[in-house]
């Protein structure tokens, strides 16, 4: 098959997956899964063969797979659309593929597939467990199958179409319905046991916060395409003339150029879609979904979609930089860049639930990309999209793994209070569940940056390099300190995990997965660890060159002009290794020992910061009171005073007057003059009374008298009609 | 056939009202005939107007099947109609919700027969002021449509609820919303009435295309005034009327009442065409017969339509009656019609006043599928619940699944959900007025940020969260969307779904036609 027509077709299978399931399988769960993890699997072979294709091709990046067609008429000229695959989007191909047949893979084993129905179950809530009575007439209670199963293979399906529109789109726009139609899915899955309030509000959230940022990407857009006449990557993006153009265009807003505002706008859409500062406050909640969502959406695809755009973009808020200082618009980039990682960095520190420490990480490490991008690091911040969304997902999934087994022991046990996803209810699980541990501590190790053997070490000492190479100094210096806390709390997650003794009775029989949850972990920590090894750089001592830096000359062929190679230096690369080394051995002395009970070592230490940080520096309730509560003013005191009350109020005044008016006419000229001096005086009562009650008998009150009348006006003007007419 | 495919729009226009005679001589309590006949007898001009789309050709400027007959020849109006991609896009949007419509309307058990036969007569009326091309006949069919709403909103709305007016007097909510109704497009219909006839006194003509063609360059003195002076005057008439109509904020209120306050059906073509008639006011009349007015006034008219797309999508948050929170939906989305219609009024010919025209036309026709769907689903809930209160819901997606994943479907389109008709548009004005109208366009995103919010109320209300008991058990156990029902709401989704994913076939004649007409 021609390499464009697998690229068009690679959308549709999880979309016919979603259609499918919702209109004729739902009712039958192995089906339904089948259909949906079918699905994935024929778009993730196409994906690697796509990708396969793109490595072969030589000088890929000059020559690039691409179709479009016309798509909306505007005037004289169309709006086309089209798909198509440059190295960027082929190595991005590559991670979704993989990560998204995983988690559908996953999902069978996580939402207990071949367990029975639960005895108390309702569709909306999490299963509770089912009661199952063994051979020896012992009852026991064990997991039960989610009584929505078949919609989530549905939802994840339209989700993975979204992912997929996103990255073989040619063109901002259908970069856009990608990007929203994900939207969409993050909502419903987020929202998933929609019968819990919380999940509920979680979904709101996600799906209102993220929008804030969409609004402003729409006018990015929508001011893209009036200077440019197109949305197209190519035609913009690679097209020297045109980036110059709106590189030197002013526009009154900040002193930016046109360039600079573009990308500023679209930029905000990333804040919102990845996360980022201050806009970060939805993705913690947004932990309220399944964790194969929280995998899905918060490392493979969604979240990396911001930073892929940001990447996709980067002609055009670079274009006409000579490569020394910053725009002002990179400035502003690299700011909220460096803010978010350290920032969120700090909440992870001190977070219990195992999934938000996750989250939190996730808006670090997002920070670390958009970060890289705002100084100028292309190739660094595609590098560490990629082996994060692999180290991540996997990290997702093993935290779901945990709870998983957590769950397990809480089923044994019965006591339905512990949170089986508080970190302070485990301990020791590396023994009960040792496929889950020990690709948890490669994701971990990843996420740390521990040396030379990890994917993650390798991008991330990339971007410390790069910030290194152009000088930038407060951002290296505030990336090293995040690096290091990144270090620490993983390390701490990790040792309250699996380390020392269990806390709890339940983590005491917690289990192991079964191989749906656990094949995919193992699939992901190779590409957690053998990813970076594609990245390595040219000169790094003993390392380099044994394997050409194969990912910076294919990435780098996607802009127009190669991105330079940095000069190795020492310094970073100590950097690096100190953070890494050091974070995992503070977080591992610190929490090693921590007993059932204790309570978190960093709390006397931090003093009063630690509730600030717990609280995440109040954020949210800063929102509530500053953005909600005066937008719910607006709406339900507000309007309705102005349309109720003054609008409305205006309308009765002059019914009012108009009343008055009658009012006047009626006692003071009808009744006196008409009624009292010509219709009883000069008599003409007597003439009209007769044919007044006569006319009443046609004001029945019935509305089929009056119609019959309507109808007869109507036959005598069509009549009229005919006559004149014809 | 021949008489047909040489009369196809009077044929087209009037086969209602056969249609309405002959159910009036069906006995009054055959309501299941009467229904039948109605719903058989609507698909006619469905059909034939989809006969009329295959054979109309797209690229050819002016109107095509015209007809003209003399009909008033003392005051030089002539009986004329004919269509261009504009009129032919609403004629398509009106001829398909009637039958939907009167399908919804099966519930109707009170007083059928004239229900019916007021429906069609409706369908008539909004047909005539897409097909007119006299200015008279404009403002009689203009005037016709008005009458059985009216009726439907009065007799069929619903029967509880009260209005308080001034000093603790009470009315009876559907008496005076449907006043309201009347009155206030009476009050807009004044103004235009006045406005026809000095331009018919002045040409000895009301065709649509004379006057088009002179009174735009028309410079001489009106009875001792300034051309310029009554152009402006004549200008606000005319808006004035057609801004009632869309309705423009600050004209709106009248919208929420007679929504509430109609039967579902009436919402539905009330919302689905009739609030696109002033739309197509706008467009047919005063941008062609004003456009140096259009232009000096286009701020004005983008400021009005920023405050409706900013403060009917709060207004929509703040409400806990679903119906309003729908009605109100309209002002927030008929806001972006009228934004694009300033934005070419404003650049009058560009290519961005195209795009703009573009997505005014497509949201038109957009906002007519979704807001009719949204309007029947609140309908199909309000039915078995007789609660319209937000409050009272909760937690009933596990009751319902499959009108929870509906009522899903078509709020997105609403919200412009890219994939869906409702983004296409709404990204068209948007990109056209951008270029124009900077500022109101950046500040009708805070509009477009809230529709997200009460579309997500209304589905967290209604759906979402912990189960409202009431309505899980006994007597108030609430029943699954039924055949009848999904029937109404499937052709409707399954054009979101074809308009979200190809619009060309529909953009393609609108986008035409704009060209022709305005640049």
């Amino acid at each position: 098959m021609a390499t464009e027509t697998i690229i068009w077709l690679l959308p549709l299978p999880p979309l016919l997956a979603f259609f499918l399931i919702v209109l004729f399988t739902n009712k039958y769960k192995a089906l339904s899964h089948s259909v949906a993890v079918g699905a994935a699997g024929l778009s993730w072979l196409g994906s690697m063969v796509v990708f396969f294709r793109a490595l072969s091709t030589p000088e890929f990046g000059k020559e690039i797979f691409a179709s479009s067609i016309p798509w909306l008429p505007t005037g004289a000229t169309f709006l086309s659309i089209g798909v198509q695959i440059d190295p960027l989007s082929a190595v991005t191909i590559f991670f979704v593929g993989w990560t998204v047949l995983m988690i559908f893979l996953y999902s069978v084993g996580y939402h207990n597939y071949g367990q029975p129905a639960g005895d108390h179950d309702h569709p909306g809530l999490p299963p509770h467990g089912a009661t199952v009575t063994d051979g020896h007439g012992h009852k026991h209670t064990v997991l039960s199958i989610e009584p929505m199963y078949s919609r989530f293979f549905a939802f994840i399906g339209l989700f993975a179409f979204g992912m997929y529109t996103l990255v073989v789109s040619d063109n901002l726009l259908t970069l856009f319905v990608g990007w929203e139609i994900m939207g969409l899915c993050s909502y419903l899955l987020i929202g998933f046991w929609y019968g819990k309030p919380s999940a509920r509000n979680a979904a709101v959230k996600a799906f209102m916060t993220t929008r804030v940022g969409d609004v402003f990407m729409l006018l990015g857009l929508a001011m893209l395409y009036s200077a440019t006449g197109t949305l197209n990557y190519r035609a913009i993006f690679y097209n020297e003339e045109i980036l110059h153009v709106l590189a030197t265009t002013a526009t009154p807003i900040f002193g930016l150029s046109a360039a600079g505002l573009i990308g500023l706008l679209l930029f905000i859409g990333t804040v919102g879609k990845s996360a980022q500062w201050p806009l970060h406050i939805w993705l913690p909640d947004a932990m309220e979904g399944p964790t194969p969502v929280s995998a899905m959406i918060h490392a493979a695809t969604m979240v990396s979609a911001g930073v892929y755009m940001v990447i996709r973009i980067f002609p055009l808020f670079t274009a006409d930089w000579t490569g020394h200082g910053l725009t002002t618009t990179m400035s502003i980039i690299a700011f909220i860049g460096t803010f978010t990682a350290i920032f969120a960095a700090t909440i992870a520190v001190a977070q219990n639930d195992i999934k938000k420490v996750l989250a939190y990480s996730t808006i670090s490490q997002l920070g670390f990309m958009i970060a890289a991008l705002g100084m100028g690091a292309y190739v660094a911040a595609a590098f560490h999209l990629v082996t994060h969304a692999f180290f991540k997902a996997l990290l997702f999934l093993g935290s779901g793994s945990v709870i998983h087994g957590m769950e397990h022991g809480v089923m044994h046990t019965g006591d339905h209070h512990v949170d089986p996803q508080d970190m302070w209810n485990m301990g020791g699980l590396k023994d009960k569940m040792p496929v889950t541990f020990w690709t948890f501590l490669i994701g971990g190790f990843a996420l740390s940056g521990f040396p030379l053997v990890t994917a993650g070490f390798w991008s991330k000492d990339e971007i410390l390099a790069d910030a290194f190479g152009h000088g930038h100094w407060a951002i290296l210096a505030t990336l090293s300190i995040a690096a290091l806390m990144t270090a620490f709390y993983t390390m701490r997650q990790i040792t309250l995990t699996f380390f020392g003794q269990p806390r709890t009775k339940e983590a005491e029989h917690a289990h192991e997965t079964p191989w749906t949850m656990t094949l995919p972990l193992v699939v992901l920590s190779v590409f957690a660890v053998g990813f970076g090894w594609v990245g390595i750089p040219e000169h790094f001592p003993a390392l380099g060159g044994l394997l050409p830096n194969w990912f910076h000359e294919f990435v780098g062929g996607t802009l127009l002009e190669r991105p330079e190679t940095l000069q190795f230096s020492f310094i970073p690369l100590t950097i690096s290794l100190v953070v890494a080394l050091g974070g995992l051995l503070l977080g591992w002395l610190v929490y090693k020992d921590v007993k059932a009970g204790d309570s978190d070592p960093l709390q006397k230490p931090l003093g009063p910061l630690y509730p600030v940080l717990k609280n995440k520096w109040y954020f949210d309730e800063f929102y509530a009171f500053f953005v909600i509560k005066p937008a719910t003013w607006i709406a339900e005191v507000f309007t309705p005073a102005m349309d109720r009350g003054a609008i409305d109020g205006i309308l009765h005044s002059v019914a009012r007057l108009a009343l008055f008016i009658g009012h006047v006419f009626r006692n003071y000229f009808d009744k006196p003059i008409i009624n009292e001096l010509i219709g009883d005086k000069l008599g003409a009562y007597w003439t009209f009374q007769p044919a007044g009650r006569a006319l009443s008998k046609v004001q029945t009150g019935r509305i089929q008298t009056y119609l019959i009348g309507a109808v007869a006006v109507l036959i005598a003007i069509g009549a009229a009609l005919y006559l004149f007419a014809f | 056939m021949d008489f047909i495919s040489t009369h196809l729009l009077t044929t087209i226009l009037f086969f209602p009202v056969v249609a309405a005679l002959i159910i009036w001589f069906l006995p009054a309590d055959q309501s299941k005939a009467i229904r039948w006949t109605a719903l058989l007898a609507s698909l006619v001009p469905l059909g034939l107007t989809i006969w009329l789309w295959t054979m109309f050709d797209a690229g050819k400027a002016g109107y095509q099947f015209e007809e003209q007959y003399t009909w008033y020849a003392a005051i030089y109006s002539t009986f004329h109609v004919g269509i261009d991609g504009l009129s032919l896009s609403m004629v398509l949007l009106t001829t398909l919700l009637t039958p939907i419509a009167l399908l919804a309307s099966f519930g109707i058990t009170d007083k059928v027969k004239a229900y019916m036969m007021l429906f069609l007569f409706l369908e008539s009326g909004m047909l005539g002021v897409f097909l007119a091309m006299d200015l008279l006949i404009f403002f009689v069919f203009w005037e016709i449509g008005l009458v059985p709403m009216y009726f439907l909103i009065n007799q069929w709305g619903s029967p509880k609820g009260e209005r308080e007016l001034w000093g603790g007097m009470k009315v009876s909510a559907r008496n005076y919303a449907s006043l309201k109704f009347m009155v206030y497009t009476m009050a807009g219909s004044l103004g235009l009435l006045l406005a026809i006839q000095m331009l018919g006194v002045l040409f000895q003509n009301y065709d649509l295309q004379y006057i088009t063609a002179h009174w735009s360059t028309y410079t001489q003195d009106i009875a001792g005034l300034p051309a310029s002076t009554v152009k402006t005057v004549a200008f606000w008439a005319f808006t004035v009327a057609f801004a009632l109509k869309v309705p423009v904020w600050p004209f709106h209120t009248w919208l929420p009442d007679a929504h509430t306050e109609a039967p579902t059906a009436g919402s539905m073509i009330l919302a689905g065409v009739l609030l696109k008639l002033g739309a197509y006011g706008f467009l047919r009349l005063v941008l062609p017969f004003y456009p140096a007015e259009a232009q000096q006034y286009a701020g004005w008219l983008a400021f009005l339509a920023t405050m409706a797309i900013v403060f009917g999508a709060f207004a929509s948050y703040g409400q806990t009656d679903f119906k309003r929170l729908v009605a109100y939906s309209s002002v927030n989305h008929m806001g972006f019609v009228l934004l694009g219609i300033a934005a070419a009024a404003k650049a009058m010919g560009t290519p961005d006043a195209t795009i703009a025209l573009n997505g005014a036309v497509l949201q038109m026709f957009n906002h007519g599928l979704s807001a009719a769907g949204m309007f029947f689903l609140v309908g199909v809930i309000y039915e078995r619940t007789h609660t319209r209160n937000l409050e009272e819901f909760g937690g009933l997606f596990p009751l319902v699944p499959v009108y929870g994943g509906i009522l899903i479907f078509t709020s997105m389109a609403s919200l412009g959900l890219p994939g869906l008709n409702g983004f296409i548009s709404e990204f068209l004005v948007v990109r056209g007025s951008f270029p124009i109208l900077t500022v109101y366009t950046a500040i009708s995103m805070l509009g477009l940020l809230f529709t997200g919010a009460y579309i997500l109320k209304g589905i967290r209300k209604v759906l979402h969260g912990p189960l409202n008991e009431h309505w899980a058990h006994g007597e108030h156990k609430l029943t699954e969307i039924n055949t009848r029902e999904i029937l109404v709401m499937a052709p409707l989704m399954i054009l979101i779904l074809i308009l979200g994913i190809w619009p060309m076939w529909l953009l393609d004649v609108i986008n035409k036609a704009m060209v022709m007409l305005f640049s």
